[in-house]
């Protein structure tokens, strides 16, 4: 029966995370955004929270919560709130463990799972990815070539997040003996995912990259040149991954970010706004100014209505495919204008650094490019 | 639990009233627009007589034995309304049933009231009840109503002229229905001398003046309705007739909106819904999938563009559910419902501009369905409070700003 209301344990994750988020992530993320680094103490709390370690199964030293797509929406739009940067570096390591427990062999997850389970922070990464204006997801340029051995990998990844600090990444790359195909699905079925150590000849990871946004956020080019991996890289071994699968739960943790963004800018405008006079009143008793904050609203909940729905659909083993595309591109679309409309309310002070709209309108221009964030 | 999955109750009313829709409404909806001002009547009484026990008949309040389906009742309300909607939206605004009018009585009167005046719908002929706020002089700023009723021993007199009242022919002259009129008790007070008044058909004093011809849901009338010494009962108004000295009495009746909203954007989906499904159809006969998945980058123009149609649908359909079933928890949805309303609007006037945009000289030929969703559609950004009218609702609430605060 529909229903919109929060089960009592995703009530309770979504107040500690938000706490999290006003207490500990809002006050540093201008600094951080500033210095291009997410300061050590912050990581160290979240990874407190067990924002990575709740996932891992008990049997490999986590806390083997229930996995549900959609209460990690829930707790990313939070965090989203909170801070983009800080959230996509603290969650880092989901990128390569969400897809180590979904596919995994045994062996695979035996070698790398428990290394995470530990007190402390480490980083991991996945490159997902590629330089180019047609970058597609179902049609990966980067290559996996089988030989006897294994595989040899060949291509261009970028945005990959704390590359330069992983010891160990996710590499994913086209099967260059698998038919393309002409339905996107063909090409999402051609894509194998390989867990390379930081030390592999033939990887090389660049200077951190510089981005418009997520600044706080190191992320770095990847070159695979002739990267020969053993078929034991390969995840999943002989069984096939879903890289559909893991790309939309990406594009539902994206569009949660995105709604996150939004609501970070939307409140902050709207409280402007009410302290803000103009000839006399509060300018968000014109309606000129009072329109565009309730269109942000508006806008706000539809979004994450549609990415719930995706969510759910994920939780109940569906594909969800059309679902979660439709809403990570309407999420995109919608974090930008939100936050560029919290811009526009501040009007001169929201062009300056010492108010965060700026930020947010930053951070929220890349929603239309990040892909690859399989960390629901 | 977080779901969006329709309970099999609503899900076995939702085929059910599909299939009446694609059977009875779509291969006359067309003759209905060409002919303004005809009654479909076969596809009214059919509709009467098969809703008679129906959950979502406001009527039919006693509880039934099947509790599951009470507890969605007006997410249940809200699907069918999308069916009926789907089927022919001016259609759908025909039915009988207590409509506008009985919402009021629902939401004001008392419960002598209700029963004396809800109960007709139960059982008989098909009857209308309608409601009249709109005036030559004002639409939505209720609060500078001009009609008045006066107290003449034990009963009220009525004076004035409504315009726009959806169904008020079929209310007054085609059954034994009844119209809510909205009239001033003491214009110094403003708001909160604003009453509500059940008219009788067949009472004196009332008269249809005009039918209105429309853009669209021509199957639909649209009354102008003018009352001269009009004399009603003592008991026929909505609520008290105290003036109180805050506008919480107005209050009461404007909160027949927050139930009628979600309707209204219910209707609206619907016929989105039908302009999404038509185009689909034709892009896949075309030759033209929708691929879901590739790179924003490398869509088509027209791909892009039924995309976003899809999104605004969902997204309207979403806001439009949540806020019907606050209704079902019992929760204020006043924000919600204003939220639902104002998107569902404007998002069906997109959609089916762009459809008819897509089909080419298709979708401007009256051989296709799709000009008249376009002109159906934009009714829903227009009635139960204008898209602008909704996002000032939204706005104070958002803001926390009274009327006066934020007008």
């Amino acid at each position: 029966m529909v229903s919109f209301e929060l089960s009592e344990e995703q009530r309770l994750l979504r107040e500690s995370v938000a706490a999290f988020a006003i207490e500990q992530m809002r006050p540093a993320a201008r600094d951080a955004d500033e210095r291009g680094e997410v300061p050590r103490v912050i990581v160290d709390k979240a990874w407190e929270l067990g924002l990575v370690t709740s996932a891992i199964p008990e049997s490999y030293g986590g806390f083997g919560d229930p996995r549900s797509a959609l209460t990690g929406a829930i707790v990313l739009e939070e965090l989203g709130y909170g801070d983009l940067s800080i959230a996509l570096h603290v969650l880092a390591p989901r990128l390569l463990l969400y897809p180590l427990i979904d596919h995994g062999t045994e062996e695979q997850k035996k070698q790398w799972l428990p290394g995470f389970a530990g007190a402390a922070f480490r980083a991991a990464t996945a490159a997902v990815v590629e330089p180019s204006m047609t970058f597609d997801l179902s049609g990966l340029a980067t290559t996996a070539v089988p030989e006897s051995a294994g595989f040899v990998l060949r291509g261009h990844k970028v945005f990959v997040p704390l590359a330069d600090s992983s010891d160990v990444l996710l590499l994913y790359a086209r099967r260059a003996d698998r038919p393309a195909g002409t339905r996107p699905v063909d090409g999402y079925r051609a894509v194998d995912a390989f867990v390379v150590e930081r030390a592999a000849a033939g990887l090389t990871i660049g200077p951190p990259e510089k981005n418009m946004g997520i600044k706080a956020l190191q992320t770095h080019e990847l070159r695979l040149e002739d990267l020969r991996v053993d078929r034991s890289a390969r995840l999943g071994g002989e069984a096939e991954i879903d890289f559909a699968r893991l790309m939309n739960r990406s594009r539902v943790a994206l569009a949660a970010l995105a709604v996150g963004v939004a609501r970070a800018a939307y409140d902050y405008a709207r409280e402007y706004a009410k302290e803000r006079r103009a000839f006399g009143v509060a300018i968000a008793q014109k309606q000129a100014i009072a329109f565009m904050l309730a269109e942000m609203a508006i806008e706000i909940d539809a979004t994450r209505l549609l990415l719930w729905e995706a969510a759910w659909k994920i939780d109940r083993g569906e594909d969800g495919m059309r679902e979660a595309y439709l809403a990570k591109q309407y999420a995109a679309n919608m974090a930008l204008k939100v936050c560029d409309n919290a811009v526009q309310v501040l009007g001169g002070h929201g062009y300056i650094r010492d108010h965060p709209v700026e930020l947010w309108l930053r951070n929220s221009r890349g929603f239309a490019s990040f892909e690859g964030m399989a960390i629901v | 639990m977080i779901d969006f999955e329709l309970s099999e109750a609503t899900e076995s009313v939702k085929a059910m009233v599909h299939a009446a829709a694609e059977a009875l409404m779509r291969p006359v909806c067309r003759e209905y627009d060409e002919n303004e001002h005809a009654i479909p009547w076969d596809f009214v009484r059919f509709m009467w007589d098969s809703t008679q026990d129906s959950d979502t008949n406001l009527a039919a309040r006693k509880p039934r034995k099947n509790g599951a389906t009470l507890s969605e009742r007006h997410v249940q309300l809200a699907v069918s309304i999308e069916e009926l909607s789907w089927g022919d939206a001016g259609m759908y605004l025909a039915m009988a049933g207590p409509g506008l009018g009985g919402a009021a009585v629902a939401a004001a009167g008392t419960t002598e009231q209700k029963l004396r005046f809800l109960s007709r719908f139960r059982s008989g002929k098909p009857k209308w009840a309608a409601m009249a706020i709109t005036e030559p002089g004002c639409g939505s700023d209720t609060s500078a109503i001009q009609a008045t009723a006066v107290r003449d021993g034990d009963q009220w007199v009525l004076n004035g002229t409504k315009i726009f009242c959806t169904a008020g022919h079929k209310a007054l002259m085609e059954s034994e229905g009844f119209v809510v009129v909205w009239a001033t008790v003491d214009k110094a007070a403003g708001r909160a001398g604003i009453k509500a008044f059940i008219v009788e058909h067949g009472t004196p004093g009332i008269m249809v003046a005009k039918l209105e011809h429309k853009l669209g849901i021509r199957a639909s009338d649209t009354a102008m309705l003018v009352l001269e010494d009009c004399r009603v009962p003592l008991d026929n108004i909505l609520g008290s007739p105290e003036v109180p000295k805050t506008s919480e009495g107005f209050k009461g009746v404007m909160a027949t909106f927050d139930a009628t909203r979600p309707a209204v954007a219910a209707s609206a989906i619907g016929i989105g819904r039908a302009a999404v499904d038509f185009v689909r159809k034709a892009l896949e006969n075309g030759g033209t999938t929708i691929r879901y998945g590739v790179s924003a980058a490398r869509l088509t123009a027209v791909e892009r563009d039924f995309m976003e149609m899809e999104s605004l649908l969902q997204a309207a359909r979403l806001l439009t559910w949540r806020a019907a079933w606050m209704m079902d928890r019992g929760m204020h949805n006043n924000l919600e419902a204003s939220m639902a309303k104002a998107k569902a609007g404007l998002a069906v006037t997109q959609i089916t501009q762009k459809a008819v945009e897509i089909l080419g000289p298709l979708g401007y030929s009256r051989a296709l369905l799709l000009e008249k969703w376009m002109r159906d559609a934009k009714i829903n950004d227009i009635f139960e409070g204008t898209q602008q009218v909704n996002m000032l609702i939204v706005s104070r609430r958002i803001l926390g700003y009274s009327s006066r605060e934020l007008s």
